[in-house]
């Protein structure tokens, strides 16, 4: 606990300092938004430093021998630990509860909308209810699976030791605790009310809260940034000998493809957010028309990061799901290079598609059109995804434990949100779509489809690797089915809304849509009961669950040739790869890692 | 970015650790690239190829000739410590912080006269400041940096054994020289 307790006085009294520091050399009040952009930066800082950033890393500096801050047992998740494994847990459990207090404030916007008329919430403070609601979401689904099996599986399933820059990586995940702390603490500074998207001129002349929510944000992207650049130094330099970028499990080469795009496109979030910032606090005039500036720009720049940003929280989904559906079919994971093209030609077209989200806004007219055809563009890549899935399912020999449930509600899932997603992607229809609850329908399917449920799938098949033990698989498969058909329950009734005129982002709405909003509303507080299933599995099992061993799964790929959890340094000797990962039941394949048992299968 | 401590960590041999060190200086290169992207395309979204005829050019060319002779003598110090010159190394690394410094102070002068004829309310203002203000901002960091060298490097710390640090801050400041020598003709030669 020693090393939390120093970071937190180490960043307040940062905090302090800037905070201070804003008020003696500007007009900023100790509250003003100057002292919370600074005071901000600085208890970042101090923060870092006091977690064990100066002892692991900022010693040397100043020529002084660096101190280790790694440490065993329990205490190592409270330290600024460079274990990727233990920053893998940390991101788990992490975006786990961020997951499950995002989901409560959704069921309290669910509450509201129960009724047409306004219950609960005044207008403003629904706003501010569902801004909460989507930047958290937001959170978890761009750092849910990159952050925690991005982090805990790639160098498992390379070979390699740790990732490139295990101290950057400790790094990125302490950056996230002020991160909460600052939209936590935003309601007391007036809270933001602009949405996840904090689109100009509201954004500009909101609450204080809204400069807490860009520092916050800002922060969170630098980290997404750092993470994204250790997994692609990692895949590029780490891989053991004979791991050949062929031989890749798909969910490294997924991982690889999200971790470019988060690398580059994210810089365009914090470069949207940071003029915001400069508007509110510098005096410029980049989105207030008078001074000759443009709201429209800022819709630019943040697109331009924020619809890649849905394949950085899809793509490790993809990888995620073709793991599973390979290793639970025991066969050869189908067309596997054309997957790996398509993980990364989503990425390509998908940076630049992003004024598919602007049909509405009074953008050029002539661009829509190609808006339009490179988004339609970007089904074909997803389509061959799909293929690789149903082909590899096609006549597999099916072993229907709860992560392959999960798949099979993955692709079910997507599906609905990539189909419903073409009407979107059409500006004719899009025109009287935009911004109504059909949207809102569509990209819970895609996100909580393409993200949550892989990353759900994820967390079971894992959990013997990390924990060492097995989880409960009937509470696993009630659980699973519990979600998918809640999940249907609640978002099939908003696509009718939605092309009934129900607007998002308004806490009422028209009368005669009260009694399907009713039943959304109480399949969604049923879909929320069900994490009591799955928190309960998990805990349970983690503690008393039958002991799982190296391979429950006979997987061939490497995380499971290693003991569960595995040792420190991942491998005793240096592992050296033969076969591929997926040659199951291939006559004459050798086995992937040299030397290990043929599992059987 | 990451010097002989992670080298214990990992257990490989030095040019390998080298070689990984330098690949994540490039990609952070590259992510540095977009951001500056953000801010130089916005300034072409708002306000096209204005430029104002108060812009003072004269004091923009001395400033990117006093950043460009930075970069020279930000290569003779790294080539002087790769060669084991530590009286080198000393004399390049300050004429290079002398020089960066120099800059700073001249982006200093040119903001108060900004401030008079295209303040921060204006459109091309808001880019003028805000870009110049982000490369500043980062030249800020490259000095912090030279300084630490210069500091450790007084002992004879780094020398062609350890040349890393130095290798890795001379190349971030390179990519800060680079990013002005886009900035310049974007906000004053148009």
């Amino acid at each position: 606990m020693w090393p939390l307790i120093r970071g937190t006085v180490s960043g307040i009294v940062g905090y302090l300092i800037g905070a201070l520091l804003a008020t003696v050399t500007t007009s900023s009040t100790f509250s003003g938004e100057f002292a919370l952009v600074l005071g901000f930066a600085f208890g970042l800082m101090g923060w870092l430093f006091g977690i064990g950033m100066w002892n692991a890393w900022g010693r040397q500096w100043v020529g002084l021998p660096t101190k280790s801050e790694d440490a065993d047992g329990w205490r190592r998740y409270f330290r600024f630990n460079t274990d990727h494994k233990v920053i893998g847990g940390q991101y788990l459990v992490t975006m786990l509860v961020v997951f499950l207090l995002a989901g409560l404030v959704a069921v309290a916007i669910r509450a509201e909308l129960a009724s047409p008329g306004q219950s609960f919430f005044a207008p403003d403070t629904y706003n501010k209810v569902m801004s909460m609601h989507g930047i958290l979401m937001i959170a978890v689904a761009v750092a849910g699976i990159l952050g925690a099996f991005g982090n805990y599986l790639v160098p498992l399933m390379i070979g390699a030791d740790d990732m490139a820059f295990p101290r950057i990586n400790a790094l990125g995940f302490w950056m996230i605790p002020p991160v909460a702390v600052a939209l936590l603490a935003a309601p007391l500074v007036g809270s933001f009310n602009a949405g996840w998207t904090s689109y100009p001129p509201l954004s500009v002349l909101n609450a204080d809260g809204q400069v807490l929510f860009n520092v916050a944000v800002i922060t969170f992207g630098l980290s997404s940034i750092l993470g994204g650049l250790n997994i692609v130094a990692t895949v590029i330099t780490m891989r053991a000998p004979g791991m050949t970028w062929w031989k890749l499990p798909i969910f490294v080469w997924a991982a690889f493809a999200a971790s470019i795009l988060s690398l580059t496109v994210t810089q365009f979030f914090a470069a949207s957010l940071i003029m915001i910032l400069l508007d509110r606090i510098a005096g410029t005039t980049w989105f207030g028309a008078p001074g000759g500036g443009t709201a429209l720009l800022y819709e630019h720049v943040f697109w331009f990061y924020s619809h890649p940003a849905v394949y950085i929280m899809v793509l490790p989904g993809m990888g995620v799901i073709l793991e599973i559906i390979a290793h639970f079919s025991r066969k050869p994971l189908f067309a596997y290079k054309a997957s790996v093209i398509s993980f990364l030609s989503i990425g390509g077209i998908g940076s630049i598609v992003w004024a598919h989200h602007m049909f509405t806004s009074g953008m050029a007219q002539n661009l829509e059109g190609p808006f339009m055809a490179l988004t339609e563009l970007v089904s074909i890549p997803t389509g061959i995804i799909f293929l690789a899935a149903i082909g590899t399912l096609w006549r597999g020999k099916l072993w229907f434990q709860t992560p392959l449930l999960l798949a099979f509600f993955w692709i079910f899932q997507f599906l609905i949100g990539g189909i419903t997603g073409i009407f979107l992607a059409d500006f004719v229809t899009d025109l009287s779509l935009h911004d109504t609850y059909f949207v809102v329908a569509h990209f819970h399917y895609t996100i909580v489809g393409g993200s949550i449920f892989a990353l759900m799938a994820g967390t079971f098949y894992w959990f013997p690797k990390v924990t060492g033990r097995m989880y409960n698989e009937r509470l696993g498969k009630i659980f699973a089915t519990w979600f998918f058909v809640f999940f249907q329950l609640t978002f099939i009734p908003l696509f009718w809304v939605g092309l009934n005129g129900m607007n998002r982002r308004v806490g009422t709405y028209q009368d005669n849509l009260g009694g399907v909003n009713r039943f959304a509303s109480v399949m969604a507080m049923i879909m929320a009961l069900g994490f009591v299933l799955f928190v309960v599995n998990l805990l349970w099992s983690a503690k008393r669950g039958p002991i799982a061993g190296a391979n429950p799964w006979n997987a061939r790929t490497l995380e499971w040739q290693v003991s569960s959890p595995p040792p420190k340094h991942n491998f005793a000797t240096p592992p050296s790869i033969d076969g591929g990962p997926y040659d199951y039941g291939t006559v004459g394949a050798a086995t992937h890692l040299s030397g290990a048992t043929e599992p059987v299968g | 970015m990451t010097t002989s401590a992670e080298l214990i960590e990992h257990g490989h041999g030095p040019s390998k650790q080298r070689r990984i060190n330098q690949l994540g200086l490039w990609l952070f290169f590259a992510s540095e690239t977009f951001l500056f992207g953000a801010f130089i395309s916005s300034r072409f979204a708002t306000t096209q190829t204005e430029t104002p005829a108060d812009l003072n050019q004269a004091l923009a060319l001395g400033l990117t000739i006093v950043l460009l002779l930075s970069s020279i003598s930000a290569y003779m110090a790294e080539t002087a410590n790769a060669h084991d010159d530590r009286r080198g190394f000393k004399i390049y690394t300050i004429a290079t912080i002398l020089l960066g410094t120099l800059f700073l102070g001249g982006v200093a002068l040119e903001w108060t006269e900004a401030l008079e004829y295209f303040p921060p309310g204006t459109i091309y203002g808001t880019a003028f400041f805000s870009l110049v203000g982000l490369h500043a901002f980062h030249v800020l960091t490259g000095l912090i940096a030279l300084l630490v060298i210069l500091f450790l490097g007084k002992e004879g710390r780094f020398g062609s054994k350890d040349s890393w640090p130095v290798e890795g801050v001379i190349k971030y400041w390179h990519f800060v020289d680079l990013a002005w020598v886009i900035i310049y003709p974007t906000l004053y030669l148009f």
